[in-house]
């Protein structure tokens, strides 16, 4: 399957890529040839394979609701790019869903 | 020296703690000029711990065989304190504030890091070359790559910069760059060590593994990191087996299957199918039985990893905007803006490529068709392996089609560099262990990696073959010598 | 033509687990901004969720009383969105393997309908950070202490047609989650939230009109308004000719209308896939049983044995026994007092007139019941009245560490028993309003109650009403009998 521009450029803003002319066309024509190449697993039936299993045979993995104690804040601020002593820090956020 | 000679040998006081860190931490400045196998070297530190551990060695506090062994760590296990840069600009100057279980484990046996190993970046390629801190060479031939993405640990193992290192595998991370530089690489069963503070790249796939001079490091480097963590959902509640005790060097009776369709795939190098023939001969020499068998799936294996692996990428680093960590973009007046500037700015354009695959294969309307389809063929993988591995001990075959190539070239043709990885992913596709070492050189007197593939939990019968076929051939004992 | 507005919810319910549902941090309210946080909610490079078994089982736990099936194999599965309150970029939850499904609740509303309520699934997931706005500089700050703390999305079929109807369902989950003791659903303080799904049709219609989704609405008064609102905006809109867009609305409760956020033409697509990092959870028919087998009375059972037992009426046994605070206070109480009518007087006027005028929840109201009954003794032995009872209720429901007979003595309200006292003063009040009496001597009996008053009043509420009235009563007649003579 060819992938067209306007694809590339969805999945872009849906991954907050910015991408100028012509790193749109090189990822176009890059994503085209693997996709392409991953249209053989058409080849394969799968009707039978159900819903994703888990890669490891485990279920049922889970704790305590047991309190530990939290990290300091300085810690949990520390490799921020913006923040003041208590909160990190983004320009304005709009509301969304 | 292995890193249980040297564990030995500080053990017997011939050297100590000290003196076995300063001797790695100058060949690794020294070689890390032409390798460039290293993202931070920390002698200060190193140099500190290794005091403390020589101390602890000779109160008998530590008995680890291994404790005192200077260890170099790849730049995605978060060491607390110590930059954890991912060979991204996005995570250039983050300090993790924890240390990954597989660091605290290493520390409790006595073990030093004294260095962070370049790699592709997140971990993303098969050549070493996408790091942003520049590419890693080949200490076996500089103009060569040395296989990715743990490409910094097989280097700096190979080029005597480092002892031991622990990588990761999640398509072939360990076993690729091990096969092109002529050391071990082991990808444990997906689950024996924990995943805890390894940086994800592909959660599924994801495996820590030790990278050495032979297998007997691998199973003494196991023994410390192995293990069920609270930390990891996905790790193994199995008791170990005493991985380095384990080591027999026996194979008299083993089962050994030898794939075909691995040496009819086109692009297969015949001198690598040779060697891998003749590593398959020794084996048989030593009592193991050797018979043809048939990997109908394996062409399957390459797009079904690499439509999985860029999903959960694409998921795993959406968490680098620039907010919380990492890179953030001077350029933006929105908060739109400051999350696509900061992506744009700090991941480096394989990352992007994935991230952008990833997003395309979950997206509405191709989910079903990609990441479904998928996941139906992992299934099918894991259930022919299991078809496989109920008549066969263990499945050998080549760790890659060829030998190491030129560097500057694979880049630019992606489904090259990612065909490169297509006998390594099947063990990622299915969570089997796996373990890749030298069996020789090309006529360019490159490396050869053999491939072995065990059951699940089987990492024992792994080793051991290895082990055995180190006992008996010396191909493993060939280092570089980076001039 | 006639509208008929059709409302689906989705609630979200915060669960009172000790712990976050991924990792070890405290899920208490009210901390300090990034306190409760550890490398997990924060979403640091390289850390993984183990999730929270008690989360599991309050879940199993909701979806049972909510009569729903509860599936035996789940997963979670990634919801990728970027947005600063969500640290991972993806909110961990349930999409393809919810693990409670086909419900219902049956709700009465206010004025009395009674309505079944289809629930179409209850999933677990994580709440997200909070954020602060600030307008000065143009920024948003991020706390993420919020960041992993269990939810249950609660979605139901669109079954409701009126906002009363909504009401008396979020009431009901509330009743039912603190009987279960798995959530205070505190709309106030954000432990439950409601996002609406609404839309109109002409009465008697089979398909449904195009709906809009609200977000942000914070408390029960706020449901009604933004239901009301919504309901006549898209009225209006068809009225005129117009189409309602599929879109999400913020409400805003101040200036008291639903803005547009965005329509679902450039919808998120949230890439749902399953969460890799969290094996399934397999949940056995053993364990389903386990927890049917532990159910408690809930609110229905619970006030139809204080009407049996307690001889209360149906509206005060509803209302009681709505809260499980509530309900075990009035049934500790009357064991102790062994006065129910006393008990109910008290809770009707006194509990709930302070819960309306502090707008105080009522899983936190903190009366003690041995306190309580001890008040109830007191008033019933006449030591005070109920009207200078008042007082002591009132310091009664903001502390329970007092004496109350030495807060009685202290404030001199102990019932006048000096029937001189009382007398004297009907005969004041009496000399003091000759034109009252006059209205009374011709016939208009009812201004005796303005004298009882008068008096009381004069007592400080301190006298025995029925000692007042008697006398004012015979004072009155006195009068009328002295004049009589005096003719």
């Amino acid at each position: 399957m060819q992938i067209t521009k306007e694809t590339v450029e969805y999945a872009a803003n849906l991954s907050r890529i910015k991408l100028d002319e012509s790193e749109t066309e090189e990822m176009r024509s890059q994503i085209s040839e693997i996709v392409e190449y991953m249209e053989i697993l058409n080849q394969i039936n799968t009707d039978d394979a159900g819903p994703p299993a888990h890669i490891s045979d485990l279920k049922n993995v889970m704790r305590e609701d047991e309190v530990s104690p939290s990290y300091d804040r300085s810690e949990i601020l520390k490799n921020a790019p913006g923040k003041n002593e208590e909160y990190f820090i983004v320009p304005k956020a709009v509301e969304q869903g | 020296m292995t890193a249980l000679e040297t564990g030995a040998a500080i053990k017997s006081g011939k050297i100590t703690a000290v003196s076995a860190a300063e001797q790695v931490l100058d060949a690794a400045e020294k070689g890390n000029e032409k390798i460039n196998a290293y993202i931070t070297v920390c002698r200060e530190k190193a140099l500190k711990r290794a005091a403390e551990v020589q101390k602890k060695i000779e109160s008998g506090e530590l008995t680890s065989p291994l404790a005192g062994v200077p260890f170099s760590v790849k730049d995605n296990i978060c060491t607390k304190g110590i930059r954890t840069t991912c060979a991204s600009k996005m995570l250039e100057n983050f300090e993790p504030v924890y240390d990954a279980t597989v660091i605290k484990k290493l520390e409790a046996a006595g073990g030093v890091v004294i260095g962070k190993l370049n790699m592709d970046e997140f971990a993303m390629g098969s050549t070493s070359e996408t790091s942003y801190f520049g590419p890693v060479r080949n200490p076996r031939n500089l103009s060569r790559v040395p296989g990715g993405s743990s490409g910094g640990a097989a280097a700096a193992v190979a080029g005597k910069m480092a002892v031991a290192a622990l990588g990761s595998d999640t398509g072939g991370s360990v076993r690729l760059p091990a096969s092109y530089c002529g050391v071990t690489g082991f990808k444990p069963t997906y689950g024996i060590v924990s995943r805890f503070g390894l940086i994800a790249y592909a959660s599924s796939f994801d495996q820590i593994g030790p990278v050495a001079r032979d297998a007997a490091d691998c199973a003494a480097i196991m023994d410390i990191i192995s293990g069920k963590d609270i930390m990891d959902s996905t790790s193994l509640d199995t008791e170990s087996p005493g991985y380095l005790a384990s080591l027999t060097g026996e194979v008299k009776g083993m089962k050994i299957g030898i794939p075909r369709e691995c040496f009819i795939s086109s692009g297969l190098n015949s001198e690598v199918a040779e060697k891998v023939m003749a590593a398959a001969e020794v084996l048989k020499n030593a009592g193991a039985e050797t018979e043809e068998i048939s990997l109908p799936f394996l062409r399957y294996a390459v797009p079904a990893y690499y439509i999985i692996a860029s999903a959960e990428a694409s998921s795993n680093l959406s968490r680098y905007e620039g907010v919380k960590y990492g890179y953030r973009s001077e350029n933006f007046s929105s908060l739109s803006e400051l999350y696509s500037s900061s992506r744009s700015g700090g991941f480096g354009k394989e990352v992007k490529k994935r991230i952008l695959l990833g997003t395309f294969v979950l997206s509405g309307g191709y989910y079903d068709r990609y990441y479904l389809k998928a996941q139906g063929v992992r299934a099918k993988i894991k259930k022919n392996f299991d078809e496989i591995f109920s008549r066969y001990d263990l499945i050998l075959c080549p760790s890659a089609p060829d030998t190491a190539p030129e560097s500057g070239r694979s880049l630019d043709d992606p489904l090259k560099m990612y065909l490169s990885d297509i006998f390594t992913v099947s063990a990622n596709l299915a969570g089997l262990p796996a373990i890749s070492f030298p069996c020789g050189n090309d006529s360019s007197g490159m490396p050869v990696g053999v491939q072995i593939i065990g059951k699940a939990m089987d990492d024992v019968k792994v080793l051991n073959a290895a082990h055995a076929y180190q006992k008996l051939t010396d191909f493993h004992k060939n280092f570089a010598e980076v001039k | 033509m006639k509208w008929e507005t059709v409302i689906g919810l989705e609630a979200h319910v915060e669960l009172s687990t000790k712990t976050k549902i991924f990792c070890s941090c405290s899920t208490e309210f009210g901390g300090a901004p990034n306190t409760h946080c550890c490398p997990v909610c924060t979403g640091m490079p390289g850390t993984l969720p183990v999730l929270n078994k008690k989360v599991l089982e309050y879940a199993v736990r909701a979806g049972l009383a909510l009569n729903c099936s509860i599936n035996e194999y789940n997963r979670f599965d990634r919801k990728n969105y970027f947005y600063p309150d969500l640290p991972k970029a993806y909110q961990i939850s349930q999409l393809y393997l919810p693990f409670a499904q086909n419900g219902f609740v049956d709700i009465k509303t206010k004025s009395g309908a009674r309505r079944r309520i289809r629930i179409h699934e209850i999933h677990m997931e994580e709440d997200a950070g909070k954020l602060i706005h600030f307008a000065k500089d143009n920024s948003t700050c991020m706390d993420y202490n919020r960041c992993g703390i269990p939810l249950l999305e609660i979605v139901t079929e669109p079954d409701f047609r009126t906002a009363e109807e909504v009401t008396a369902f979020l009431g009901k989950i509330k009743s039912v989650f603190e009987y279960l003791g798995i959530s205070d659903c505190k709309m106030e303080e954000g432990s439950m939230r409601a996002d609406v799904n609404l839309s109109v049709r002409s009465e008697g219609a089979s398909e449904f009109g195009t709906r809009t989704e609200m977000k942000n609405i914070s408390s029960f008064r706020a449901i009604e308004r933004a239901i009301a609102y919504e309901a006549k905006r898209q009225t209006e809109v068809i009225e005129n000719g117009g189409t309602i867009i599929q879109e999400t609305r913020r409400w805003d409760d101040v200036k008291c209308q639903s803005m547009s956020m965005r329509s679902k033409g450039n919808a998120q697509d949230y890439r749902y896939f399953p969460e890799p990092d969290i094996p399934p959870v397999v949940i056995s028919k053993e364990e389903i049983q386990h927890y049917n087998d532990i159910c408690p009375e809930f609110a229905g059972e619970r006030a139809e044995r204080f009407i049996r037992e307690m001889k209360l009426s149906e509206e005060d046994a509803e209302i009681i026994s709505a809260s499980k605070n509530l309900a075990d206070i009035f049934e500790e109480t009357v064991k102790i007092c062994e006065a129910p009518a006393e008990v109910r007087f008290w809770f009707m006027s006194g509990v709930l007139y302070y819960m309306n005028e502090t707008n105080t929840d009522a899983c936190d109201i903190k009366l003690k019941p041995e306190k309580f009954a001890e008040f109830i003794n007191i008033v019933q032995s006449g030591k005070i009245t109920r009207i200078s009872g008042k007082q002591v209720f009132e310091k009664l429901l903001s502390c329970d560490d007092f004496d109350i007979m030495t807060f009685i003595k202290e404030n001199q309200l102990e019932q006048v028993e000096d029937t001189g006292l009382v007398e004297e003063t009907v005969r004041s009040v009496i000399s003091a309003n000759p034109k009252a009496v006059s209205q009374y001597k011709n016939g208009e009996t009812k201004i005796l109650g303005f004298f009882v008053g008068q008096v009381m009043k004069k007592l400080k509420g301190k006298a025995d009403p029925a000692i007042v009235n008697k006398a004012v009563a015979e004072g009155l007649d006195r009068t009328n009998s002295n004049r009589e003579n005096a003719k």
